[in-house]
């Protein structure tokens, strides 16, 4: 009887299996057959040794990622068991503790990366590392690497935020010149409100169980234009209180521009739309003439619709967030992954270093879809235009970068009561009592 | 079968003078005739429209996710976006979502079929386990004889309420470093998910079992069986429809979870799920969600492929007579 | 497919390996001598379970109690996690929202339940009239996040609405709603959600249920002159009493644990936030698995009703026996 009961279930999904697939093959994987491993004899020889990553990078762009790691396999014989997974920051401190950490982590945020070094977790990074990061990347991205005066993490990829959206073509027959200050920018707001055809803006922040975050990336750009580097750090640190009145002011000034009905939210309705618009979709109103600017990362070129041309002259093109005090200079906010290691064996400190290289970043950008701040990535491997202007932008030497705040607060802030702050003070309350708010949730000790 | 009654002998001897049960499970079509005539009598005409109303609403939510997993990407989210009703004007249809779902190549492994293998293989042996030790155990509860048996029970009861989140990493560092069971095994899961099933299944069965008519079981014992005859021959044949439905709503639980399947399963193509390749089917920042509609039906077929099938299972009439009121 | 027949052999091997377990222990009970043969018993039967339950939740839950007395990294802080609970601002709301979930969501999943049950039992095509009322249940939550948006969702009052009820809405002449935004009755439109997913499991079980209520009772009463709800009332609803109970408390306990609802469609903002939401929060977002331990130890508390309901209604049925 127990026999016959279970046949159906597995006859059934035996059969869609097959009619799913229509016959598999093994196939996938290793297709780089001519590498020249010159270049990957200081990593040494790791036969039959396997090292273990994971991170938040899942489907195409894990696909190219492993691209990336074939030649590092091929060369040294190690192989890399990759796993990905968009519930990487709640699972990666379950395993840690259990003490089932992967060999490499891939960190996005170095608030979660601290938390794991100051538990103990982490190894610290291989001199050979820590020399990689002196050559490639500026001091900034090697202090987000570091905790408590030791270096852990070396960065992988960037995103350059801050970008702001818009069709060429739109402004061209209008003729609406992109603006180069923030009062500018207003006044192009206005201007784009007045004529009637479309609200200036679109925005849409819902992101599941992360709504709110891209209005922290927001704040940030205010708060880093306005008050100036200095000041950020203080802020991201809690060397100042986070309802200090720099920052309200900092919300106050973006709220010019999100709290205002008349400047959003174009193809959605009103402000509160921005809540529960999707952020992968938010920006698609510029394509159609229903708004004229979207405030987003470099990341939402993947979210145009198939076909859609990325170019100065093309269907959209982005802007940076015009400076608001020009005397302080081109400043920009983003993000980046940390490599963070478990475990150290030479496979892994080898393969730590190879991520570090100027090999890694040339190997994964020229694949498409990313950029890296790796001094040593020929911007000429970008794949589209946008690409090579962040990557120009990353790599000038006047630029002030900043990490994403949110990413380098305290969990209980940075993942938590910030984005609720932002979700609160769309919906209506005043930002003071959303900053103090906030502040109030901030860890002690 | 020689030294006890078979299960119909025992039905009659419990003197109600019902309808004789079967030790096995019947299809409806045996109970039929007099009951479906009876059935035309009872259903009023408010019953139908009442069930129709409650069906429709139910239907009409899950249909429109239907209907947009055939719509393009542009039909479903966006600006240019418009309810999924409208598809019955413009029938702009398009097999593409599935095909990206089922073929396009993912992170870890080439197709689906990998992943929905690994569901099927997770879930028949948690289903198994779950199905035989809580059965044995809700038999002892309802009919052991020792002291504290309902204090046990109400333990076991309230077992339920502990968020499974707070038992995930005592019980990876338990498997991983004292049981020594390799990551990223079937292993870890089938053991996992049988411990969160149980205190479940325990209490639906027990409920079951414990009102089996104990003149059943007492004749069965006068007639000298023993506690493991009357279990398998008796107590399992009984409970038939209890255990059909544990079945199709443990088969449910492990099929869509992803929890647990996060924790233990490793994530590669040897082992997760297929609810684990679906959650990143949308990509790392959500650039391809419009393919969410298409992956929840495809992974749905599976349970609704136990429900009709184990439905048989549903059958009236097996513990005719000595229903307590 | 060379992959399934691997991935097929452990299976196999699983359930042969088990299937020997379990045959060794129904060899033991049967062999063991008669003076011991009811302790073997029941032993034999239980401790494959128990064991179970007691590595796999009862070890852990008495970790988690100790875990509700410390801070992030891991200092006993006495009562700060409990302190911190009931001060913060939203906490009242919260508690609030649970006790609504648990109220609602039981009394309406298991009504429509066992009312779809009754109407449908033995009607013409009843297995596909029950799968469209299980289906909710069987889909993942990914997809009822999605299913719900389709109905919920909102754009402005002059863009053509792409979600069902705000396109009758407007069809009506009436201004399209925010649904999940405005307090506070959005927390019914995320309760009707799981009323939505769990009347399936109450509909199943309570199906199987009157299935089992004897047809010749329900006879006796008709010829007696019972119109159907006398009948229902009298004869079908003792008969599956039982069942109910069943229904409810499971329903009951699945409502105070449930989280995912909340988190994907709200993630608990606009005062929607309930306990299990806030203790997944704390525990696996904000780094703080003392307060999400803290909280856990509320939902316990929050329990301990039903579980003192069970046990007389337990104690009740073996007096009856």
């Amino acid at each position: 009887m127990k026999n016959r009961k279970y046949l159906l279930p597995i006859a059934a999904t035996g059969a869609l299996a097959l009619a799913l697939t229509g016959c598999s093959s093994g196939g996938g994987g290793g297709e780089a057959t001519n590498v020249d491993c010159a270049p990957f004899e200081s990593y040494g020889k790791h036969e039959g040794k396997t090292v273990s990553v994971y991170s938040t990078i899942v489907d195409i762009e894990a696909t190219n990622l492993e691209k990336a790691f074939a030649p590092f396999e091929q060369c040294t014989g190690a192989t890399i068991k990759y796993e990905g997974s968009k519930e990487f920051e709640t699972q990666i401190g379950v395993r840690a503790k259990a003490g089932n950490a992967p060999d490499i982590a891939i960190f996005p945020q170095p608030g979660l990366m601290a938390d794991q070094a100051k538990a103990g977790n982490l190894k610290p990074a291989p001199k050979a590392v820590s020399d990689l990061v002196d050559k490639n990347w500026s001091a900034d991205w090697k202090k987000y690497g570091t905790v408590d005066g030791v270096f852990y993490t070396a960065p992988m990829l960037a995103n350059v935020k801050g970008y702001v959206w818009y069709a060429p073509k739109t402004f061209k027959d209008k003729g609406w010149a992109v603006p180069k200050t923030w009062d500018e920018m207003l006044t192009l707001s206005t201007k784009i409100a007045g004529e009637g055809t479309m609200k200036p803006w679109c925005a849409g922040f819902e992101s599941g169980e992360a709504t709110g975050w891209p209005g922290t990336d927001w704040v940030e750009d205010v708060v880093l234009r306005a008050q100036g580097p200095e000041v950020y750090d203080q802020w991201v640190s809690h060397q100042i209180p986070f309802n200090d009145p720099k920052i309200v002011d900092a919300m106050n000034k973006t709220g010019e521009i999100l709290l205002n009905d008349k400047f959003v939210n174009g193809g959605f309705g009103d402000v509160r739309s921005i809540l529960s618009t999707g952020f992968a979709q938010a920006g698609q109103p510029v394509l159609d003439g229903q708004c004229a600017m979207h405030h987003q990362a470099n990341f939402q070129a993947a979210n145009w619709p198939e076909g859609t041309v990325v170019a100065p002259d093309g269907d959209v093109w982005a802007f940076m967030t015009p400076p608001i005090d020009a005397g302080k200079g081109q400043a920009i906010t983003g993000g980046g992954e940390m490599v963070g290691a478990y475990k150290d064996t030479p496979e892994v400190q080898a393969f730590q270093a190879y991520l570090a290289s100027a090999d890694f970043a040339n190997n994964r950008v020229k694949l498409g879809g990313v950029i890296s701040a790796n001094k040593g990535l020929d911007p000429a491997n970008a794949q589209t235009e946008l690409d090579k202007q962040s990557i120009a932008l990353l790599q000038d030497p006047k630029t002030v970068f900043r990490f994403d705040g949110s990413d380098l607060m305290p969990g209980a802030v940075g993942s938590n009561s910030f984005w609720k702050g932002i979700v609160a003070w769309i919906n209506g309350t005043p930002a003071q009592q959303v900053a103090d708010s906030v502040e109030s949730s901030w860890p002690k000790g | 079968m020689t030294v006890m009654p078979a299960p119909d002998e025992a039905a009659n001897q419990s003197g109600t003078g019902t309808r004789p049960a079967k030790g096995r499970p019947v299809s409806p079509e045996d109970s039929a005739p007099i009951m479906r005539r009876v059935k035309t009598k009872l259903t009023s005409r408010w019953a139908t429209a009442a069930a129709v109303i409650i069906a429709t609403i139910w239907t009409v939510p899950t249909f429109g996710l239907l209907v947009s997993s055939f719509r393009p990407a542009a039909k479903q989210v966006g600006p240019r976006s418009d309810g999924w009703w409208n598809f019955f004007t413009d029938w702009d249809f398009t097999f593409k979502n599935y095909v990206d779902v089922t073929a396009a190549a993912g992170s870890q492994s080439a197709n689906l079929s990998q992943y929905f293998a690994n569901s099927v293989a997770i879930v028949i042996p948690v289903t198994v386990f779950v199905l035989v030790l809580a059965s044995m155990a809700a038999y002892i509860f309802a009919w052991g004889n020792f002291k504290g048996r309902e204090a046990a029970f109400i333990f076991v009861f309230a077992l339920q309420i502990i968020p499974l989140q707070m038992a995930l990493i005592p019980l990876l560092s338990l498997f991983t470093q004292v049981l020594q069971i390799p990551p990223g095994s079937y292993a870890q899961l089938w053991i996992a998910h049988t411990m969160f099933g149980l205190p479940l299944g325990i209490f639906l069965l027990h409920n079951f079992i414990s009102e089996i008519p104990g003149e059943v079981i007492e004749a069965a014992k006068v007639d000298g069986a023993g506690h493991t005859t009357i279990f398998w021959r008796i107590i399992l044949p009984l409970s038939v429809p209890a255990l059909a439905s544990l079945a199709i709503f443990q088969f449910l639980w492990v099929w869509n979870d992803l929890l647990v399947a996060l924790v233990f399963s490793g994530g590669t193509a040897d082992v997760a799920p297929i609810t684990q390749r679906l959650a990143e089917i949308s990509g790392t920042r959500g650039s391809r969600d419009y393919l969410n509609p298409a992956a929840a039906f495809v992974s749905i077929i599976a349970p609704l492929a136990v429900f009709f099938g184990l439905q048989r299972y549903f059958v009236r009439g097996l513990l005719a007579g000595g229903l307590k009121g | 497919m060379e992959f399934l027949g691997g991935k097929f052999l452990q299976v196999f091997i699983a359930l042969a390996v088990f299937a020997a377990l379990i045959g060794l222990i129904m060899l033991i009970v049967d062999r063991a001598p008669k003076s011991v043969k009811d302790k073997v018993t029941i032993v034999g039967f239980l401790a494959p379970a128990a064991i179970l339950m007691l590595v796999g939740l009862v070890y852990p839950a008495v970790q988690t109690s100790f875990l509700a007395f410390t801070n992030a990294s891991g200092q006993p802080n006495g009562l700060d996690n409990f302190v911190w609970m009931f001060t913060q601002p939203e906490a009242l709301v919260t508690l609030r929202n649970t006790v609504i979930w648990t109220i609602l969501v039981p009394l309406l999943s298991t009504g429509f339940g066992l009312a779809y049950a009754v109407f449908i039992d033995k009607a013409r095509g009843e297995r596909a009239l029950k799968a469209l009322v299980f289906m909710p249940m069987a889909i993942s939550f990914v997809g009822a996040g999605i299913i719900w948006k389709l109905v919920y969702d909102y754009r402005g009052p002059s863009i053509e609405q792409t979600g069902v009820i705000n396109a009758v809405r407007v069809a009506l002449g009436m201004d399209p709603k925010q649904f999940l935004l405005d307090a506070p009755e959005n927390t019914i439109f995320l309760i009707i959600v799981m009323v939505w997913i769990q009347t399936g499991f109450a509909m199943v079980i309570l199906s199987a249920a009157i299935k089992g209520v004897p047809m010749e009772l329900v006879e006796a009463a008709r010829l007696d002159g019972a119109n159907p709800w006398q009948q229902f009332r009298n004869v079908t609803i003792p008969g599956i009493r039982g069942a109910l109970v069943v229904v409810l408390t499971t329903i009951t306990i699945a409502t105070l644990k449930v989280f995912d609802i909340v988190r994907t469609m709200t993630a608990g903002n606009y005062e929607t936030s309930v306990v299990a939401n806030e203790m997944y929060t704390q525990a696996f977002r904000a780094g703080e698995p003392g307060r999400g331990a803290a909280l856990a130890l509320v939902l316990f508390l929050l329990v301990l009703p039903i579980v003192v309901y069970n046990a007389r209604v337990l104690r009740q049925q073996r007096e009856i026996r």
